[in-house]
């Protein structure tokens, strides 16, 4: 796996830098989408990931594009050291290239409310 | 005790599960390097995530679990000096009237153990919604420290910061009181969460806790309990030892055992499965811990 670069819109991204929540996986860097990169969007809501289930290839790039409505909410991907808050009126975008096959649980990292703990899901690489 | 010490008088009198022995790095040292004078045998115990409030099949006795595991308390045939409740007092709500009800309860409930003094400190269940302004309301301060016959105590407080971090403030907090302590100082941590990456696929970690065990590492004599993940657990962060307790709700998975982390069912067959206390024994003469783990009721 290999984490090319991370993103948040240009137009939030000195405001997420100020506030002091940009918090990315260690390899991430800030970059452009590469427009041939299939984006995924994922809505992250009190409290579930919208979807819950993310379907990848191996060695696919692809784009995870968070919103969250409600609070600020997590995103960890820990099996490829990915995270990022996601803020409510915020588009944040992650870039992962996974390197190995499986199902990999990913979970909402800020606790959220009564159903935090159930605030998960399952990228599925094949 | 005299003649016979409280770890011997556990294994012969077959109280409780197993005795763990915590190997530390101060275990290692020279008996002798030891200032004893101040050193003295005590022990305490510790009782976590009681979840005050939770409703729901994983536990049928949740309104009943928490006073019977006072009851074993007070029932011990020697008085500890101190009770700790490491963290998840109570169960979350997002209705803080409710949860001031729940921390209420609680203390009500805890008001019946019969040693005093009984110390608190703060889980994400009770803390992280409010940055724990209800948990200091009814429990005091979410870090601090305390001094009890040689040992030098440090409660550390991961969860009022919704994503799990200490934070710079509290690690620079941390790092002064250190720098007070001798290095060889006999040093316990108490903390919710733990300090080191457990199973971060199920936020079993502490976003920044390596940083406390770099500042923890210099001191020779260092062990933590930690609650959070329901279940006995025993880890060595070089010579930093780290056990976590069972919890009084439902026990959880060993990490990673299963593909999410769902409490295991409870089982009529044998109610109380998997909960439990435990008591921890400070021994002058070998500077190490004896863990005793209890059932939330004699069998």
């Amino acid at each position: 796996m290999s984490i090319d670069s991370s993103l948040i819109d240009g137009s939030r991204r000195k405001l997420v830098n100020a506030l002091g929540i940009l918090a990315l996986g260690s390899l991430a860097t800030m970059a452009p989408a590469q427009s041939e990169d299939r984006v995924i969007d994922i809505v992250a809501r009190r409290f579930e990931f919208v979807p819950d289930e993310l379907h990848v290839h191996r060695g696919e790039t692809v784009i995870l594009r968070f919103t969250a409505p409600d609070v600020p909410m997590g995103f960890h991907l820990a099996d490829f050291g990915l995270r990022t808050d996601i803020m409510p009126g915020m588009t944040t975008t992650l870039r992962l290239t996974p390197d190995k096959v499986g199902s990999f649980i990913f979970l909402c990292d800020i606790f959220c409310g009564t159903g935090h703990e159930e605030m998960n899901g399952t990228l599925i690489v094949s | 005790m005299r003649g016979l010490d409280r770890r011997q008088f556990l294994q012969l009198t077959g109280v409780g599960g197993a005795v763990f022995m915590s190997g530390l790095g101060g275990a290692a040292r020279a008996a002798d390097s030891l200032p004893g004078s101040s050193y003295e045998d005590f022990f305490f115990v510790q009782l976590s995530d009681c979840h005050w409030g939770f409703e729901g099949a994983p536990n049928p006795d949740a309104k009943g679990t928490l006073p019977k595991a006072v009851a074993s308390v007070n029932a011990l045939e020697q008085v500890p000096d101190f009770v700790i409740f490491t963290g998840d007092l109570t169960h979350t709500t997002d209705d803080p009237t409710e949860r001031r009800k729940r921390m209420s309860e609680f203390r009500d409930i805890v008001a019946e153990l019969k040693v005093k003094p009984v110390r608190f400190i703060a889980g994400e269940h009770d803390a992280s919604l409010d940055s724990g302004t209800a948990f200091k309301e009814f429990f005091g301060a979410t870090n601090y420290v305390f001094d009890h016959k040689g040992v030098h105590f440090i409660v550390l407080d991961n969860v009022s910061d919704p994503g799990a971090r200490l934070g710079d403030e509290q690690l620079a907090w941390l790092a002064d009181d250190l720098k007070k302590q001798a290095r060889d100082a006999r040093i316990v941590v108490f903390a919710h969460r733990p300090l080191f990456d457990l199973y971060p696929q199920w936020d079993w970690a502490t976003r920044d806790g390596a940083k406390a065990v770099d500042l923890l590492m210099p001191y020779a004599d260092v062990t933590v309990f930690y609650g959070h993940i329901h279940q006995e657990h025993h880890h060595m962060t070089g010579h930093i030892a780290h056990h976590s307790a069972k919890s009084l709700i439902f026990p959880l998975p060993a990490p990673g055992s299963q593909p999410k982390r769902t409490p295991l069912p409870w089982n009529p067959a044998q109610p109380y499965r998997g909960l439990g206390f435990r008591e921890i024994e400070a021994e002058s003469k070998a500077a190490d811990y004896a863990l005793t783990e209890l059932p939330v009721q004699k069998a």
